[in-house]
């Protein structure tokens, strides 16, 4: 079902695709467009060189650094864990399924301060078992996993629930072993599925800030991410410095989202 | 045997990751027994907290369902040039840290802002008050109506409203009496949605509003404030009632689910 | 025999999909599985492929028990109703797939790959995607995949099911060819009582997770075992108390014995055939079947009056 017919333009219609129209680009333009813009100007001001100074900047640089490090760590491990978690959630059978798929989003639904604390509770100073990571980059891994957690899994369940299991059967009657079915059948067909999820939640780790703030210490060169890091930039009014990295963030985020893009034309090339 | 590992393997991952967490919080929050948990989060501050976080959400909520649906029609029926550009803009909050938002709406509205110096001389105080923190949750929340009912209007196609035209009903009319009707589910996911991250913004906000106990704080502030001021079992009330909030969510997305089909 | 299925039967839940069901197949015949939806077919051919496991009763391949064997291990090639392409790889990987899954050596698969697009007349396709394929096509690349490794038996889930009808009688044909080339057993499911009785060398015919009748075409509609392979193997027409053939009622002017007088209602012109619907003076009613010959010698029309009465056998 698209709507690619054109309707028949009658009097009616044209009167209103200008107030649709209308409403949504000024509405984006004020809340959205226009602060971004401000953004951008913002962090060339000085021109070229007061931007690239404020990027060099060795604090700017190690937060960068570590954003983007466990960023990539935490999507890794998010494929691995959040694809097994999709396949018990679709193939498997067990009492109080239904509640542990409903938690999955809970994530998506807890504040990021709430998510913070909650994991300070259990690994961190006053840990009932005794585990305590706070105010290291593991405690930063915890956290960006926490509130990424739903990405892959949300991604990969809709696609292994509409897998053909014909085809695994077929290879399962042509010898392949229960491993060599999911290499050869099942994986290609998740991969986009996972890709996609990963990218996601890639995004959603760079620019994390409330779930760490209060876990990680916030230490620079050591546990500062760069969200944290325009915060203080922020607070200690380096404006400039501030807008300077949040555009490197904005654009690695673009970037991101292209890919996002990329990736769904490239999972769809094979459907009939 | 390979069914039973990774089964132990997910549940066991959630388990550390979410469940026993959570649990701890809840249990933490009580450790002074309920009155001790009433007594935090029924403090001038808290209470406070509290309203300030129902207000922003009342009005950012109507204003983003609105948007959403026009966006929605707009990216949906008009085939204007740009509308692939209009539907990655409503995506971007999506991919946005919360901090680089909050610092994009002070250099428009701050002091020396844009428009900021301006507002600033006709009385009208964005950043620091109320306006401000409205603007970066309308910011953060803008996506969800817009995503849950594109796809819907895309389902449902022109033809409904094409027959309601040719009946004689002008745009309004089959706007109200057509259109409205058949996205009504889409709408009311996005509403819940729009709500939930409205309850739970944190970064944006906390960037734009001084933080100012008792005057410019939400519920998720106000958390972060108790920790600071190490008083945990105050955080953790406050978390428990924004986590019942997250959960109160969750639920309505089941029920609105299960009313759909 | 290559194929004995012995008391098998097998329940989803309360449903009993397979009831004591006993069949055995010949080394290098064409065997159906015939039956209405829901009588068990689909469910015997599973468990003879190893796909479902039978509550009770076994399965044996070439004389050696298989009830417990994986279908990796069976030997058995399998073709599903909707192809179960592998969609991500081209035709000559899905093709080469169960040989890749051996670790044959690259040239050997390369051969045997390409002796078998022959086979199927897909050679100059190797390269294309299933997406880019017909139905026909896909279920063609099917078979020449379950071939790749010399299967001891061929299972076919109602294989041209999903195809269209012009498609689906040129691959009967076509199959039946096949067979005639390769000679491997095999066994396929069909609820088209046509397709099996053109195809088939025996007919195995289920109802409700039984076995109603094993036979030849010939013998399912000449002598049928009950009312239900009678009536579903060929058209049934109820005279007097019985069911007869319609074409088995002969029809005249004159009175000739034990003929029933009947008035004609309807003729209806159906290019050799011709059917006409009776009214018994009794009341009830019969529908009869005829040769264009027949009907123009006996003058049919509306409103006529005739004798019909049951032939003899050997008509």
């Amino acid at each position: 079902m698209n709507s690619v017919a054109q309707p028949a333009p009658s009097l009616a219609r044209r009167r209103s695709v200008p107030l649709s129209l209308g409403i949504t680009t000024g509405y984006l333009s004020v809340i959205v467009l226009i602060p971004l813009a401000a953004l951008l100007l913002r962090s060339t001001e000085g021109g070229a060189g007061t931007f690239w100074d404020a990027v060099k900047d060795p604090q700017a640089v190690a937060a960068l650094r570590l954003t983007f490090l466990v960023s990539l760590v935490v999507v890794l491990i998010n494929a691995v864990a959040g694809t097994v978690i999709a396949w018990v959630l679709v193939r498997d059978q067990f009492r109080g399924k239904s509640f542990v798929n409903a938690i999955i989003d809970l994530p998506f639904a807890l504040p990021t301060i709430v998510a913070g604390l909650t994991l300070l509770a259990l690994y961190g100073p006053k840990s009932p078992i005794g585990v305590n990571v706070a105010y290291t980059v593991a405690a930063l891994v915890l956290a960006l996993l926490f509130v990424t957690l739903p990405f892959v899994v949300r991604t990969v369940q809709p696609v292994l629930l509409e897998l053909d299991r014909d085809m695994e059967e077929a290879a399962q009657s042509l010898g392949a072993t229960s491993f060599q079915t999911f290499r050869r059948v099942v994986f290609p067909n998740l991969f986009p599925a996972i890709l996609s999820g990963t990218a996601l939640g890639f995004a959603r780790s760079l620019g994390e800030f409330g779930s760490v703030v209060l876990i990680s210490g916030n230490q620079p060169f050591k546990t500062e991410v760069a969200s944290v890091y325009i915060f203080g930039q922020i607070e200690s009014d380096n404006v400039t410095g501030a807008a300077a990295v949040s555009v490197v963030l904005l654009g690695a985020s673009l970037v991101v989202l292209l890919a996002i893009g990329g990736i769904r034309r490239w999972a769809t090339r094979h459907d009939g | 045997m390979a069914r039973y590992a990774l089964r132990f393997t997910a549940l066991g991952y959630l388990a550390a990751l979410l469940i026993v967490p959570v649990g701890l919080v809840a249990r933490r929050a009580f450790a002074d027994g309920i009155d001790g948990f009433w007594t935090a989060i029924t403090t001038p501050e808290a209470l406070h907290a509290l309203w300030l976080t129902i207000v922003i959400a009342l009005i950012a909520v109507p204003m983003n369902t609105v948007f959403g649906v026009f966006c929605a029609l707009a990216i949906v029926r008009r085939r204007f040039p740009g509308h692939g550009l209009v539907n990655s803009i409503v995506d971007l909050p999506l991919a946005l840290s919360p901090v680089v938002v909050g610092l994009a709406l002070v250099l428009v509205y701050g002091r020396t802002g844009w428009w900021g110096s301006w507002l600033n001389e006709q009385g009208i105080q964005v950043i620091f008050a109320l306006p401000g923190m409205v603007l970066a949750t309308i910011f953060v929340s803008l996506p969800f109506v817009v995503r849950e009912v594109v796809p819907v209007l895309r389902e449902i196609g022109d033809e409904q409203e094409e027959a309601a035209s040719t009946l004689g009903a002008g745009p309004w009319r089959t706007f109200w009496r057509v259109t409205l009707p058949a996205i009504r589910w889409g709408v009311a996911y996005g509403v819940v949605l729009t709500t939930a991250r409205a309850l739970g913004e944190f970064g944006a906000v906390s960037v734009v509003s001084g933080r100012i106990a008792g005057r410019t704080e939400t519920m998720t502030l106000h958390v972060e404030e108790r920790f600071q001021s190490f008083d945990l079992t105050g955080a953790y009330a406050s978390s428990v009632v924004l986590a019942l909030l997250a959960v109160g969510t969750l639920l309505a997305m089941t029920l609105l689910r299960r009313e759909e089909s | 025999m290559a194929i004995e299925a012995r008391n098998v039967t097998k329940c989803f839940g309360d449903f009993t999909a397979l009831d004591d069901v006993s069949v055995e197949v010949a080394s290098g015949s064409l065997t159906a599985l015939l039956g209405p939806s829901g009588s068990g077919k689909s469910t015997l051919l599973r468990v003879i492929a190893g796909l479902e496991q039978p509550d009770r009763g076994e399965v044996y391949i070439s004389g050696e028990e298989a009830t417990g064997v994986s279908p990796q291990k069976r030997g058995v090639g399998f073709v599903f109703q909707h192809y179960a392409a592998f969609k991500h790889m081209t035709v000559w990987d899905n093709v080469a797939f169960g040989l890749a899954v051996r670790k044959r050596p690259k040239p050997e698969i390369s051969q045997r790959v390409a002796e078998l697009l022959d086979l199927v007349q897909l050679n100059g396709l190797a390269k294309r995607y299933p997406a880019q394929l017909s139905g026909g096509q896909r279920q063609r690349m099917a078979l020449a995949r379950a071939l790749a490794v010399e299967p001891k038996v061929l299972l076919l889930d109602e294989p041209f099911g999903a195809l269209d009808a012009r498609v689906r009688k040129e691959l009967r044909a076509w199959l039946r060819r096949l067979h005639d080339e390769v000679h491997v057993t095999t066994i396929f499911v069909t609820h088209d009582q046509e397709e099996a009785m053109e195809l088939a060398d025996q007919i195995v015919l289920m109802n409700a997770g039984r076995v109603e009748q094993i036979g030849g075409a010939r013998d399912l509609y000449e002598r049928p075992a009950n009312e239900f392979v009678m009536t579903f193997v060929g058209p049934v027409s109820n005279f007097g108390d019985e069911l007869v053939r319609p074409h088995d009622i002969e029809v005249s002017r004159e009175p000739n014995g034990s003929g029933t007088q009947a008035t004609v209602d309807r003729v209806v012109h159906l290019g050799f055939e011709v059917r006409a619907d009776l009214t018994l003076d009794d009341g009830r009613e019969v529908w009869v079947q005829m040769t264009r010959g027949e009907a123009e010698t006996l003058d049919i029309r509306e409103g006529a009056r005739v004798y019909a009465v049951k032939a003899r056998k050997g008509r």
